[in-house]
């Protein structure tokens, strides 16, 4: 197995790492990963809020209806910029800071500023998710806060990208594992697209259509360049990590990673096909976005033989399953942005929840979920604590896991009905609205079976942050480690039974 | 793959590329277009696309923005073979860049929970309709989805108001309100609607390119 590698020293095995170093390394990111964490699961809450209110606003249109600042134009807005900004970003960063140091194998630096920088990206987003309730916000999808909200924001990131430069320099591994590719680039993408984008809509660098290539260069590469490069920095670190096997190829991660680069940033132009645009235009982001199997199949075909004969081990660790749920989501929802790029797939799925449904597959059952599991690992080794519930853990898993389930498949079919009817003239707009109802009746269902979810986790985070928990007794899992024993004795009787038999 | 550099600079090599590719160098297409001087059928000229004019319908556009209109309505028409969208009357031909040379942002959209709207102001030319809709939907489009927008009006029940120069009270009709009652637009609801009536893709699409 010498093309295999493992998070953290890449021919060896991973307890290499001496436990008093990492147990130093946790406690330098003890406090910034920690105020990262816990601010994005105030916004997760918060948008979660919104969400359902938008959600119910959609099939029964009077209710809050009263006031401008509540109309739906300003709450879907809302819900995605807490979302992507507060939620999955603050996630995000924590996660980044703490496989930075654990790869590099150093101590954090620069706490200090990093909570500062966690302070002021919590003033930013609040004040942009205030400025689009009030009337300011851009609608410019994915790019609501105002201008002089989303530069500070983008430019927050140079100190991201120095503090990443730093630690990659001061490594003690020499070994760049590919978690650290993908953390390294997100760093600097984000800050590249966020500001880049805001100036060429607010200044007059791009007329006309060409902003609108703008807005959906930047709200593509959002998810691809930075939620996508983090989620799966997350996957690569923990799935191995997890079952203490390393992964199964680094060359296709290598590949994984470059043809990701390449490709992905094309693909945003399908969100404009039959558009006023140029027909290369579209012709490329239709290319881009069939390009992207490659990376997609790779990372896929990587994760999948790294978990081939430990597929028991998702009933015992939740980090697992939420990870392995995520990974799993990475693919599918990779295969069906590459399909909807095609024109005939497209002239259905465009205008329609189809999108919307496609959209929540990446943000949420492949990042979120990713961020989820990351977190269940992360926390309990900065707090020094367990968590508390094993059966709110469950709770959460199942709300969240038979949400998003009933959300995507609820508007993939409903949209895509939407669209058919939409594209059959004979058949009446008013008519489509009111077919349209029962679909959108069952986001708000899985909506609220996804915000039970969260108001889980969100308490146990809350414990967790107590330090509520037990400590040096067991992790928690979903099974304990006795019971867990027991089923693997048994199992490894069974196979040498079959094994016996066989012989 | 151990050096930091290397992966930078493909880093930035590659969102580089894209930019160009996807925004700036259609930029400079679209940075070449300007209003087109048209011969119309009764041989008069007429320049397209025109600005919104300052006083009503930018600021309407304004509060189109703010609203979020967008998030439910687009502004483009698909081609002819692609989509209903010509069928369903939503314009006679299909969007092309000219039509948005002039809008700093276009509020093109990708959704299309209500009708398209890059010409609504063809299909409904009426203020009367656009103040009773925006009031509350119900009225003119019973089954609706979309908010009412109520709070852009004062509202009397009673003896018809007196609204100031240049404002018009309008009667709901009997069948929404079981006393006479009379509503009159706000600034922003009469300038969002001199804003949707000025949405218009007019001449052929070989004049327009």
């Amino acid at each position: 197995m010498n093309q295999s590698e493992s998070p953290g020293s890449p021919q060896k095995n991973f307890d290499t790492m001496d436990v008093g170093v990492r147990a130093e390394i946790d406690r330098s990111c003890r406090e910034v990963v920690l105020f990262w964490y816990a601010s994005s699961v105030f916004w997760l809450v918060l948008g979660s809020v919104l969400a359902l209110i938008a959600s119910i606003k959609l099939h029964t249109p009077w209710f809050l209806a009263d006031a401008a600042w509540l109309t739906f134009g300003r709450i879907r807005p809302a819900h995605l910029n807490t979302m992507i900004y507060g939620w999955a970003s603050m996630s995000g960063v924590g996660t980044l800071l703490w496989l930075m140091a654990r790869l590099c194998k150093i101590p954090l630096p620069w706490r200090e500023i990093m909570i500062f920088a966690g302070i002021y990206w919590n003033v930013m987003v609040a004040l942009g998710t205030f400025q689009i309730l009030i009337g300011n916000g851009t609608s410019i999808e994915w790019l609501e806060f105002p201008w002089w909200i989303s530069i500070p924001l983008g430019a927050m990131f140079a100190i991201l990208i120095a503090l990443t430069i730093k630690m990659l320099r001061e490594r003690r591994e020499k070994h760049l594992y590919v978690s650290q590719w993908y953390l390294f680039g997100a760093t600097i993408w984000f800050p590249f697209l966020y500001i880049g984008a805001t100036i060429l809509i607010h200044s007059p660098a791009a007329v006309g259509v060409a902003k609108g290539t703008a807005n959906w260069w930047f709200a593509h590469n959002v998810l691809g360049l930075w939620l996508t490069p983090i989620g799966l920095a997350s996957a690569y670190y923990f799935i191995p990590k997890v079952l203490g096997r390393p992964i199964h190829s680094y060359y296709l991660s290598i590949i994984g990673f470059w043809t990701l680069a390449l490709f992905y940033n094309w693909a945003g132009t399908h969100h404009l096909i039959g558009g006023p645009l140029p027909a290369w235009l579209v012709t490329v982001g239709t290319v881009g976005s069939m390009m992207m199997f490659v990376p997609v199949i790779t990372v896929a075909v990587n994760h999948h033989l790294t978990m081939v004969g430990n597929f028991s081990k998702l009933r015992v660790s939740p980090t697992l399953r939420f990870v392995v749920f995520g990974a799993m989501s990475y693919t599918l929802v990779s295969v069906q942005g590459s399909l909807t790029a095609l024109r005939t797939v497209n002239e259905t799925g465009h205008f329609t929840h189809y999108t919307i449904a496609h959209a929540h597959l990446g943000v949420y059952s492949f990042y979120t979920m990713i961020a989820f599991g990351s977190m269940y690992y992360v926390m309990p080794r900065l707090v020094e604590r367990e968590w508390i519930s094993s059966r709110l853990i469950k709770v959460h898993f199942w709300c969240c896991g038979i949400g998003i389930a009933m959300y995507w498949v609820g508007l993939s079919v409903g949209g895509w009905m939407q669209g058919t009817w939409m594209n059959n003239p004979d058949i009446p707009f008013m008519d489509i609205v009111g077919r349209m109802i029962p679909y959108l009746w069952s986001r708000s269902i899985a909506g609220t079976l996804m915000t039970i979810g969260h108001f889980a986790f969100a308490i146990l985070v809350w414990k967790m942050l107590r330090r509520e928990g037990e400590w040096l007794v067991e992790p928690t899992l979903f099974i304990s480690r006795k019971e867990a024993a027991v089923a693997a004795a048994a199992a490894a009787s069974q196979t040498t039974t079959l094994q016996q038999g066989a012989n | 793959m151990n050096r930091i550099s290397l992966i930078m600079a493909g880093v930035l090599a590659t969102v580089m590329a894209s930019l160009f590719g996807l925004v700036l160098i259609p930029d400079m297409q679209f940075e070449q277009m300007q209003p087109k001087e048209l011969t119309v059928a009764d041989g008069s000229t007429v320049v397209y696309p025109m600005p919104l004019d300052e006083y009503n319908e930018a600021p309407g556009k304004e509060v189109y923005r703010a609203m979020g209109c967008i998030y439910c309505h687009s502004q483009q028409v698909r081609p002819e073979g692609f989509g209903a969208d010509i069928d369903r009357g939503w314009g006679q031909r299909r969007s092309v860049p000219r039509d948005y040379i002039l809008q700093n942002p276009p509020y093109l959209g990708t959704m299309r929970t209500g009708p398209d709207l890059a010409n609504i102001g063809v299909r409904q030319p009426s203020d009367e309709w656009h103040y009773l809709h925006l009031y509350d939907p119900q009225i003119t489009s019973p089954g609706s989805v979309m908010p009412p927008f109520k709070f852009l009006y004062e509202t009397t029940v009673g003896e018809k108001p007196d609204p100031p120069r240049g404002f018009s009270a309008i009667k709901l009709p009997d069948s929404y309100a079981t006393e006479p009652t009379w509503i009159v637009p706000n600034q922003e609801a009469m300038n969002l609607v001199s804003y949707l009536k000025s949405l218009k893709q007019l001449f052929d699409v070989e004049d327009v390119q």
